[in-house]
């Protein structure tokens, strides 16, 4: 698998009537790593996830994910991505366990597989002793911890998390981490989006940053920070796009 | 359509509904509340008929005037209680302490006499006319009292029953079975369409949450279908209309509901509840469409709602004119006319107006899901 794309894109489009949310992108993300996509808001980092993820077609362009063009939305292809939105995206009226057994009997896995990937991954993310609890009744950390399981539980090949630990405490940001560099680990891609240079230092192999609409970074995190000549990957990032504060669009 | 996928969702959506407090109440608790409240005021657990208080001026005095106010009270239908005049009564009447006023008029006995006399010889007959005031406040005694008084008239004074006009007006005194329907029978078809209306409310809600916290996004990037989603979705909510529909019966039997039709009768009214909560899933998922969010859906809802529970149900039972005209668009008007039509009057599953009614149903509940889904997928599930 080592050396093959997870994601081929070239010259992705998006407007929204007159914005540009994305301005003929090319990206090609290798598999076995971890990808950071970073960009300040509104830079169409979530554009970009949600016609990876076929949530939104794109204007124009070629878009391959796993080998496939995305337009084709094969079933085939979704069992082997996961996705981790940024809303937390669970049935609160479900247990923690029943909402990942659930999402692992959608991506094709059996009722016992399902349950004993959902508890071996609930214990990893520190959700053990809840996983029979109402998931309403989980803080907003649980929750984020508890859709990243829901992501993961069918052991995609690619998985897609965005901004999997905006507002966690730092166990919790902690307990994510290491979730990602198991996946990595076990031979598999990660694309994580953040505003935590930190975080993309410490996960990261490659960050690619975007702004405009288009990929304007594109290297290691030590990589970049070298060629910049600054002290950490933030630095760099605000370099690159600026001191401005942004809206999202 | 996978079967492996299907059914995990369909549990789901059970359990989901079945956890959330508000859904429950609405679709359960609130029907098998109203069929208690409905059962206990006009049916009765235990009995057979329903009492209304009616005063009576009796300004003829007679024997046959008499006889007339022990006929009504040996129906066990009304309780009669005596005025001197009109103006003694109207204050009882309305301030609600009378359900009707009964005025019994001078030269009442001798038009019972001379049609009597000479039964058919109509130039012979003394005129009469018996006036009942009923209290408007009341929609179910301005139903009942009126066909109970002329039923009672009309035995009393033509006990043969072969008269085809008598010198005091009288009609359709078929219509009312007395002792046997009570008012809880008459308005029970009308409860049952009236309760599953509410799934609207509940679908509508539902969808909307699940599109606000962003889990139809979410499910859309799985391997599930839209079209598996929706079935699940349809499903769990028809088995939520078939446990309504089973409490509702259960509770109305206890409350005293005699249902005519037998088994093949209540067969009918399964099938006819079944196929309409298909209509009002439709109708919840329109509703969603259209909601920009959870609290407007609730609102939005009262669209679909309120024509089908004020034109179709009970309530538009008791209406007139322009009314019931309005009552023949809503699919309800024809549930709860099918229902009646075999619980009620007494017509067979097969009869004409029966048949009618439910292809109308069937047909109006199938446009209107597939309208709903249709409409859901393309509009209103981002």
């Amino acid at each position: 698998m080592h050396g093959r794309a997870a994601i081929d894109v070239k010259g992705l489009k998006k407007d929204y009537g007159e914005v540009k949310a994305l301005a003929g992108l090319d990206l090609v993300v290798e598999s076995d790593q971890v990808f950071g996509l970073l960009g300040p808001n509104g830079a169409g980092k979530t554009t970009l996830i949600s016609i990876l993820t076929g949530l939104q077609k794109a204007t124009a362009g070629e878009c391959k994910v796993l080998g496939n063009p995305i337009s084709e939305r094969l079933a085939s292809v979704k069992s082997r991505v996961g996705v981790c939105p940024q809303s937390g995206a669970i049935y609160q009226q479900l247990t923690g366990v029943e909402n990942v057994v659930l999402f692992g009997r959608l991506y094709g896995l059996s009722k016992e597989e399902s349950k004993n990937n959902a508890n071996g991954l609930l214990a990893r993310v520190g959700l053990e002793s809840d996983a029979g609890r109402k998931a309403g009744t989980y803080s907003e950390g649980m929750k984020r911890r508890l859709s990243l399981v829901m992501a993961l539980v069918h052991s995609p090949e690619l998985t897609f998390l965005d901004e999997p630990t905006v507002g966690m405490d730092p166990q919790s940001r902690r307990a994510v981490w290491d979730i990602v560099r198991d996946q990595k680990g076990l031979g598999r891609t990660v694309v994580l989006t953040t505003h935590y240079m930190e975080e993309a230092e410490q996960l990261c192999d490659t960050v690619g940053i975007i702004d405009h609409g288009e990929l304007i970074a594109l290297g290691s995190p030590s990589g970049l920070i070298s060629k910049y000549g600054k002290d950490d990957l933030e630095e760099v990032f605000i370099h690159l796009t600026g001191r401005g504060i942004r809206e999202e669009i | 359509m996978r079967l492996n996928r299907l059914l995990p969702m369909l549990g789901v959506e059970i359990k989901k509904i079945v956890r959330e407090p508000s859904a429950l109440f609405i679709v359960l608790l609130f029907p098998v509340v109203l069929t208690l409240a409905f059962g206990s005021s006009f049916g009765g657990a235990g009995t057979s008929s329903v009492s209304y208080s009616v005063g009576v001026v009796d300004l003829d005095h007679s024997t046959w005037s008499a006889g007339l106010q022990a006929e009504l009270t040996g129906t066990q239908i009304l309780h009669l209680s005596a005025y001197q005049d009109l103006s003694a009564a109207t204050p009882d009447l309305q301030q609600g302490r009378l359900s009707a006023l009964l005025i019994i008029p001078s030269g009442f006995g001798a038009s019972c006499q001379s049609y009597r006399d000479n039964p058919s010889n109509a130039s012979s007959w003394v005129l009469a006319n018996v006036s009942v005031y009923v209290d408007q406040g009341s929609i179910f005694a301005s139903q009942a009292i009126g066909p109970v008084v002329s039923q009672t008239m009309t035995a009393y004074v033509a006990p043969d029953a072969s008269a085809i006009s008598m010198p005091v007006s009288l009609s359709q005194p078929q219509l009312v079975s007395g002792a046997k329907t009570t008012a809880f029978d008459v308005v029970a078809p009308g409860m049952f369409a009236f309760a599953s209306i509410f799934l609207i409310m509940i679908v509508s809600g539902a969808f909307t949450a699940s599109r606000d916290s962003g889990l139809l996004r979410r499910l859309s990037v799985t391997p599930i279908t839209a079209g598996e989603f929706m079935s699940a979705n349809v499903a769990a909510y028809m088995v939520l209309a078939a446990a309504q529909m089973a409490l509702v019966f259960i509770v109305a039997l206890a409350m005293g509901w005699t249902p005519s039709g037998g088994a093949q009768g209540v067969f009918l009214g399964v099938v006819l509840l079944l196929i309409f909560s298909a209509c009002n899933v439709g109708f919840g998922l329109i509703t969603a469409t259209l909601a920009k969010s959870q609290s407007a859906a609730t609102g939005l809802a009262f669209l679909f709602v309120l024509p089908q529970m004020f034109l179709g149900t009970f309530v538009g039972s008791m209406l007139g004119g322009t009314a019931a005209e309005l009552g023949k668009f809503v699919p309800s008007y024809y549930v709860t006319d099918a229902l009646t039509s075999v619980f009620v009057r007494g017509a067979s599953v097969t009869s004409g107006a029966v048949v009618t009614d439910l292809l109308v149903v069937a047909v109006s509940s199938l446009v209107v899901l597939v309208a709903g889904v249709f409409l859901f997928q393309r509009y209103g599930s981002r």
